[in-house]
């Protein structure tokens, strides 16, 4: 609480750099505020004037009251339009800059390292480019639209009432703050109200998601009465928190109403006592009267704004300390390319691992000549991935090398180290897009012949067809429904068709159904065949056709050779395949 | 909605006081400037310092008499509203419990979800709101135009002009900017799933080095949301100028009119300047009440999706009629056929077998294959379309649901557990259990090794969805929470996945020895953990195509013997 009572010096500090790109703008939003907020007060001073020239029966001089009403109605109309102007262009800066923040978080994920991606919450990073963003816009708009006319009108007003009549707005300068003191102390004193009917509320949430989630189970156990009871329960008390809350809360309208009225009674008092002695005119006083409305409003805004600016202040906080995370490493200048063919991968005396106290590689060293296919083997959360990440430099090595075709992975650009894999993994994942987008995200230039012929390679095409829309059928989130088997095909001819010289494959495990599995076994032969390929295999029949297997245990390599001469070994490999494979 | 505002009886007292209260506040506003007007005319008129203290008094008065109706009236308000949303949520939450699964999948649970939560919050603002302004905001408008009448004919006729046309602006802004605001939330929502689309996909897009393309397509959709939220900020910019020039025109036109009058001698100062109040007042109010129309509607459209739910009624019922089949069989299925939406291919078609008292029976086939299915009509979840099934003779459908729930222990594919302690989840499946009974359950689920490693024992907590427990830990409590029934029909729907080699032989050997002699049915998609069933029920695509021991099937079912050739390791 107490670090949320504070503005947020560095959020206000960066999110000015950003407001900044439109200082034109900004200037232009405070004149207009001022000339606003001028012909907003000039009105009921020229009101006001008129009352007073309506004296009594015949002695109204009407050309004068005509003229005045006139420049009131151009004072209003320039006020109006004044106003209009200003609105539009907060809107502008304020989506303006939205925009641009967005944008450079967007690019900012792209560069981050993977290692930053794999440790923080991607509903993290999510809300803070969504929700915080959002929350510092409306906080951003609300204190350019109200922010600047508050604080102007207030001003002027106090120098208009002083300059009539001082006593008089000496009466609404002391006694105006008290609603805000009102106000301010009954929505401390609900704040408690609140914070309990929100808990009681996710309380309640809670319990309908799981009663609703498990309904069937429920059901099956005709257990609906018990259910109900407990909901019940749970509601009884979020019915009287809420009242609570509610109630409390609403007093602060008529509270501040309350006061309001009291300031309204004494100026009118006041001024009319003052009139009978022609201290103040009749007109001065409705002008009061209309100033001492009007008076309350800018404080009740800027209270509020105030408290969204904190609000909004600490989310660009948010979103700043996310937008300065460093990024991955930038590749040398002299970074060469690799070529489009080649495969042959060594690593040389590799130590890496993800933090400095837990030691994972040690000393690894391998060897894989181009076509040559490599398993990886290991109990579940041996740490498969970890290399995965060393190979595709998501990771860097911490010491020794690793190379291919010669080069030392961190001395060629990532684009074409990238490039030389092609990748399948376990988690399958497909963009928000057609099928063909899908296919073709490797390599854009491809055919629609290349594309067709990988998907009846990897047994896509017959699926693919009986989509709504074949090819241009939407897919990925809230797309048409694929099969866990049917997106693990697509992934598969989506490698096929980038056609890269080696391979990175993960056997899928998922508890896809048998038959589908064997098709996803053969597609995966399919696109092996001459290409150098990492497999992270599960299943015995893979693991003994490949060239090499290395295995894995708590993140480590420790045994790497073929399944005869690990079997002959006797070390982990074989109580391995004496537990894992044998079914 | 009007079925739902049956639930507001009992709350009558409160829904005419509120509304009355506030009223009565609204009227003393209203008099605020008939008062000054008063004070101006004849306590400033006649220098009558007396008067105008007197009057400043009853101000201050009027103010505080005000500030007790309006407390008293939010306090009704608000009481009426939440004991009324919090019955309907109650009502809601009891009915959801009946329906039946054919109403719980077309509804969709997060459409239950949400009908639960948002909607009935929803529906109590709306009342809320309604209880406090729905009277008031109009009174004051209206009133003030009446009391203009009081003062003067023509001034009045200004009010009767500006009123509509004010009312007609504040609402065409609004009605305009909501689908407006509705499309930006849309493509926010864009923004969203594109952002978290890329994240989740990180390492796939690295790999393809598609980083600047997809910065691009963000551009893109990014620069979309920005646009039309600058547009949907041009209209609702509109309506603060529009109707502060709107009613200073207004007021321009009475003032024109009043020194005229004035002139003339019909009018007074006093009255002029009331006539100028009056008008000033009206402004917020019809805000008010647009925002308050507009939150009414929302409410009605809640409220009815609330009422949509509660129409919706079991489409199970229980027939009077015991119709008997064979009584020899545990349980038999006759020439069942069913679907589930309307149309489609069927799910199941017309699959006939039985299964005897304390046979065990496998399930065996691909996903999507009708092995669930299959289950859901034996536990009476949905009816079949045609064809009859039968439990201990008895048509299911002539079934107390009680009595046909209680003859049945289920164990689903998905191992949750519910929030409380592992003695609340058992006592899920049955209410009395007691202690000796929760502990034979969990030894013959092969559980008793959990509660060794619980320090609480029984009474160790359970989190939400049983998250704090592994996957073959809260395989096994379910199946205790199965077992503790003491069911004549235990089913497995694909569930002992999770279990090791040697548990899986344990609960085995502990289900064929209860004393019960329960008829078991193990559904699963691998052969190996059915090879010992009495029979196993082959299905492919709703068909039965198989029925047999494992031997048998091997050699005579294609689809058995498939399945069987692509699990064994030698594939």
């Amino acid at each position: 609480m107490s670090r949320k009572n504070k503005l947020s010096v560095t959020g206000l500090k960066k999110s000015l750099r950003y407001v900044a790109n439109y200082w034109y703008a900004i200037v232009l939003t405070l004149l207009l505020a001022a000339l606003t907020v001028g012909a907003t007060l000039y009105v009921p001073i020229l009101i006001g004037h008129a009352i007073d020239l309506m004296i009594g029966q015949g002695q109204v001089p009407l050309t004068d009251v005509a003229s005045l009403l006139t420049r009131a109605v151009l004072v209003a109309a320039i006020g109006g339009a004044s106003q209009w102007l200003m609105s539009l262009i907060n809107h502008r800066i304020t989506y303006h800059v939205v925009r641009d923040i967005r944008r450079d978080a967007f690019r900012k994920i792209q560069a981050l390292p993977i290692s930053y991606l794999d440790s923080h919450p991607i509903g993290d990073i999510v809300s803070r480019m969504i929700t915080d963003v959002d929350q510092f816009s409306d906080g951003l708009l609300m204190g350019f639209t109200q922010l600047f006319t508050g604080v102007i009108t207030i001003a002027a007003t106090l120098v208009i009432m002083f300059v009539i009549n001082p006593i008089i707005a000496l009466v609404v300068v002391v006694l105006t703050p008290l609603s805000l003191f009102i106000a301010n102390f009954i929505a401390k004193k609900t704040y408690r109200f609140f914070r309990e009917q929100s808990t009681i509320r996710g309380e309640q949430t809670d319990y309908i998601h799981e009663m609703v989630e498990n309904i069937k189970t429920v059901k099956a156990f005709s257990n609906e009465e018990h259910v109900i009871e407990g909901f019940k329960e749970v509601n009884s008390r979020l019915e009287k928190s809420s009242l609570q809350a509610i109630f409390f809360s609403s007093l602060i309208n008529p509270t501040t109403r309350f006061v309001n009225a009291v300031v309204y009674a004494a100026v009118c008092g006041f001024g009319a006592i003052a009139a009978i002695s022609a201290v103040i005119s009749v007109g001065q006083l409705s002008m009061f009267l209309s100033y001492a409305n009007q008076y309350t409003k800018p404080f009740n805004e800027i209270s509020g704004v105030l408290a969204e600016l904190q609000n909004a202040l600490a989310c660009a906080e948010r979103i700043f300390a996310f937008l300065e995370e460093e990024e991955q490493i930038p590749e040398d200048a002299d970074a060469v390319s690799l070529g489009t063919d080649g495969g042959t991968v060594t690593a040389e005396n590799v130590f890496f691992s993800y933090t400095p106290d837990r030691k994972l590689i040690e000393n690894f060293n391998l060897d894989v000549k181009r076509g040559q296919k490599i398993a990886i083997v290991g109990p579940t959360g041996c740490g498969k991935t970890t290399f995965i990440n060393l190979l595709m430099r998501f990771y860097d090595v911490d010491q020794g090398r690793i190379t291919v075709d010669g080069h030392d992975i961190r001395k060629v650009t990532r684009a074409s180290l990238r490039a030389h894999y092609g990748m399948v993994l376990q988690e399958t994942w497909l963009k928000h897009a057609t099928v063909r987008e899908n296919l073709k995200l490797g390599r854009p230039e491809a055919t629609d012949e290349e594309m067709i012929d990988a998907a009846k390679k990897t047994h896509c095409h017959g699926f693919i067809s009986r989509l709504d829309d074949g090819y241009d059928t939407i897919i990925g989130e809230n797309g048409a429904e694929l099969s866990g088997g049917q997106k693990q095909l697509l992934c598969i001819a989506r490698a096929m068709i980038s056609n890269p010289p080696m391979l990175i494959l993960d056997e899928a495990t998922s508890s896809i159904d048998t038959r589908t599995e064997l098709r996803v076994q053969t597609a995966m032969k399919q696109l092996m065949e001459g290409r150098t390929s990492f497999v992270v295999a599960h299943r015995l029949s893979t693991i003994m056709e490949m060239d090499r297997i290395l295995v894995m245990r708590n993140g480590n390599i420790i045994e790497q050779g073929t399944h005869d001469e690990l079997m002959a070994k006797g070390g982990f490999y074989t109580t391995l395949y004496n537990s894992q494979f044998a079914e | 909605m009007k079925k739902l505002l049956r639930y507001m009886k009992g709350y009558g007292k409160e829904c005419v006081l509120g509304p009355l209260l506030k009223l009565a506040e609204a009227t003393l506003e209203l008099l605020v400037p008939y008062v000054i007007m008063k004070v101006v005319n004849v306590g400033i008129e006649q220098g009558d310092q007396a008067y105008i203290i007197r009057h400043t008094l009853l101000l201050v008065l009027m103010g505080f008499a005000g500030l007790v109706f309006s407390v008293s009236a939010q306090y009704f308000c608000a009481k009426a509203a939440v004991g009324f949303s919090s019955r309907i949520r109650e009502v809601l939450f009891s009915h959801v419990q009946s329906l039946s699964y054919r109403e719980i999948d077309s509804l969709g649970r997060s459409t239950l979800m949400t009908r639960l939560t948002s909607d009935v919050n929803q529906v109590q603002t709306g009342i809320n709101l309604a209880l406090r302004l729905f009277l008031r905001s109009p009174f004051i408008v209206f009133g003030a135009m009446i009391l203009a009448f009081t003062i003067d004919v023509d001034a009045a006729v200004v009010f009767v002009v500006t009123i509509p046309v004010l009312s007609a602006v504040i609402f065409a802004i609004m009605l305009i900017s909501i689908p407006l605001s509705k499309k930006v939330q849309s493509r926010l929502d864009a923004i969203l799933s594109k952002t978290r689309e890329n994240l989740s996909g990180v390492r796939m897009l690295r790999a393809l080095c598609k980083e600047k393309s997809e910065s691009e397509e963000f551009d893109q959709k990014n620069r979309e949301l920005s646009r039309s939220q600058k547009f949907v900020g041009r209209i609702t910019s509109l309506m603060n100028p529009l109707t502060f020039v709107i009613i200073n025109v207004a007021i321009v036109i009475l003032m024109q009119q009043g020194a005229v009058k004035v002139e003339h001698g019909v009018l007074t100062q006093g009255a002029v300047l009331a006539l100028y109040n009056y008008m000033s007042q009206i402004l917020v109010e019809l805000v008010k009440l647009a925002n308050l129309i507009i939150n009414i509607t929302k409410a009605v459209a809640c409220g009815k999706r609330v009422e949509s739910v509660l129409e919706t009624s079991s489409s199970l019922s229980v027939s009077e009629e015991k119709e008997l089949g064979d009584v020899a069989s545990a349980v038999e299925f006759k020439n069942v056929v069913f679907r589930y939406g309307r149309g489609g291919a069927p799910a199941l078609s017309d699959i006939s077998f039985f299964a005897r008292p304390g046979e065990t029976i496998g399930l065996i086939g691909g996903t999507g294959s009708g092995k669930s299915t299959l289950v859901n009509l034996l536990c009476r979840f949905y009816d079949p379309e045609s064809g009859v099934i039968y439990i201990d003779g008895q048509n299911v459908k002539s079934y107390d649901p009680e009595v046909l729930n209680h003859k049945i222990g289920i164990v689903p594919q998905k191992a949750t557990l519910f929030r409380g302690t592992i003695a609340s989840n058992l006592r899920f499946g049955k209410q009395d259990a007691t202690e000796e009974d929760m502990m034979s359950a969990l030894r013959d689920a092969q559980a008793l090794s959990i509660l060794e490693q619980k320090e609480d024992g029984l009474n160790a907590v359970v989190e939400q969805g049983g998250r704090n427990f592994s996957g073959g830990q809260r395989q096994r409590l379910t199946i205790a929470r199965a077992l503790i029934r003491k069911p004549s029909i235990l089913i497995f729907d694909d569930s002992s996945s999770a279990l090791d080699y040697a548990t899986d032989l344990a609960l085995r050997r502990a289900l064929s020895a209860l004393p019960y002699r329960p008829t078991i049915f193990l559904i699963s998609q691998r052969a190996a953990t059915l090879r010992h069933a009495d029979r196993i029920l082959v299905l492919d695509e709703g068909v039965l195509v198989g029925c047999g021991t494992h031997d048998d099937l091997y050699k005579t079912c294609d689809v058995y013997h498939e399945i069987c050739q692509s699990q064994s390791k030698k594939a």
